[in-house]
């Protein structure tokens, strides 16, 4: 893929309102002429998609939650210039006691979307899919808890902080973590998905990892490294070092600020906004200029972030 | 002492030297334990009962947690404290809050959809 120029894709994804934060540089990695014939540092776009819950039933907060799946992914089908692959960053099912119908769901939330156009698509559990049975079906459906990708030049490293009850990396993870980044040079980018932040964002709302410090002591000798998350049901974003750390919207309901309220409970549906709170993330990585660039995007389109 | 009570006061010294370490709002308490008031606490999907606590600033007062269904957490962060909640096992923890206002206490194990709702508050007065 060309070049998108911000402007065009703009024009491309057909959308307004849209909230920028900042970029990331990719740093000596693009610039270094002796890896120009190894990396093909093309400019391309992926698609975060988070907290879909598909099975969450509460009229309250979301009455249309058996619509709000179809209709982000009918938004991104409708990006004139499709993604080079569209990640879930876990929660995909709401959790059930039930083995029979958590599966039901996930074959469900599987089937919609494989609607989506791009056909490189890319799943990781949250706690709803994988805490209760250590991620027993979740495997069945969508196959490896944590794995490891290249995409045009990009590292991307995807983690699982949620299947065993502790909802943290687990040693033998981080082990594999550590063999996996050995592979790679000090200047390499890598992206790293995960649902919950690894950072200590609010832990009043278990909104940590319990060992997150150590996957990000990993991380920290590698110049070029961003994560993208979600869990936490709004944009965020925070920066360990230089380690950039982006949470996403959810596609089911948002949740407040963290420690904004006492309680965290989901922020109840606004008939007069619906879907208000909803969105999706798309990232450009644009290796030949250093950076990258993150849009969310309101599931309806020209709502205030 | 017998072996039982001087079995009972080591764990309990070191539980509270566990707690002094972490713990921004409690010190570490001399163990005299028999002293202190008990609350307990009974965890269960997706509550805590009680969900809210009032002790007195300075009061050291022992936590009794047990779960009645499966395993959950029991984490206060404004301490540094957490530990598991088991069925048919008493956890004991020792708090000293030092300053007024309002700790959180949360499940932090997963157990199921409602897991989110599942937490509770120390009214520190």
């Amino acid at each position: 893929m060309s070049q998108v120029d911000r402007r065009q894709f703009l024009k491309l994804a057909g959308i307004g309102g849209v909230a920028f934060a900042s970029g990331l540089g990719f740093d000596a990695y693009a610039a270094n002429k002796h890896n120009a014939k190894t990396v093909a540092a093309l400019d391309f776009y992926f698609v975060q998609l988070s907290d879909t819950h598909w099975g969450f039933n509460g009229a309250a907060v979301n009455p249309e939650a058996t619509n709000t799946l179809t209709k982000a992914i009918t938004a991104v089908n409708n990006l004139e210039q499709q993604p080079d692959f569209v990640i879930f960053t876990g929660d995909l099912t709401h959790s059930t006691d039930d083995p029979n119908e958590r599966r039901r769901r996930m074959a469900e939330f599987k089937a919609i979307s494989e609607t989506l156009k791009v056909k490189n698509v890319k799943f990781l559990p949250g706690e709803h899919d994988a805490a209760l049975d250590k991620g027993e079906a979740y495997q069945e459906f969508f196959g490896s808890l944590h794995y490891s990708f290249d995409h045009k030049g990009i590292h991307f490293i995807v983690l699982d902080n949620v299947s065993n009850p502790e909802l943290n990396l687990g040693e033998a993870q981080l082990n594999w973590l550590k063999a996996d980044l050995q592979h790679h040079k000090r200047h390499a980018p890598i992206v790293i998905f995960t649902h919950r932040p690894l950072f200590d964002l609010y832990q009043q709302w278990d909104w940590f990892t319990r060992d997150g410090q150590a996957a990000i002591d990993l991380l920290m000798p590698f110049k070029n490294v961003a994560v993208f998350y979600g869990h936490i049901h709004q944009v965020h974003q925070h920066e360990t070092g230089h380690i950039q750390h982006y949470a996403a919207q959810s596609l089911i309901f948002p949740l407040p600020a963290p420690g904004s309220v006492p309680k965290r409970a989901p922020i109840p549906w606004n008939a007069a906004m619906p879907y208000q709170g909803l969105g999706y993330k798309n990232v450009e990585a644009y290796p030949k200029s250093k950076r990258y660039e993150i849009e969310d995007i309101p599931l309806v389109s020209g709502e205030a972030l | 002492m017998s072996l039982a009570l001087s079995t009972r006061c080591s764990l309990l010294l070191f539980l509270l030297t566990a707690v002094g370490i972490n713990c921004l709002y409690a010190d570490t308490l001399a163990p005299t334990d028999h002293q202190m008031p008990v609350i307990q606490i009974l965890a269960s999907r997706y509550r805590f009962e009680p969900a809210k606590i009032v002790v007195k600033k300075g009061q050291a007062v022992i936590l009794e947690i047990q779960s009645s269904d499966r395993l959950h957490g029991f984490a206060i962060p404004g301490l540094g404290l957490r530990s598991d909640a088991r069925p048919g096992q008493m956890t004991r923890v020792a708090i000293k809050p030092e300053k007024t206002g309002t700790l959180t206490y949360f499940c932090d194990v997963f157990c199921g959809s409602g897991h989110e709702q599942m937490s509770g508050e120390i009214v520190v007065e």
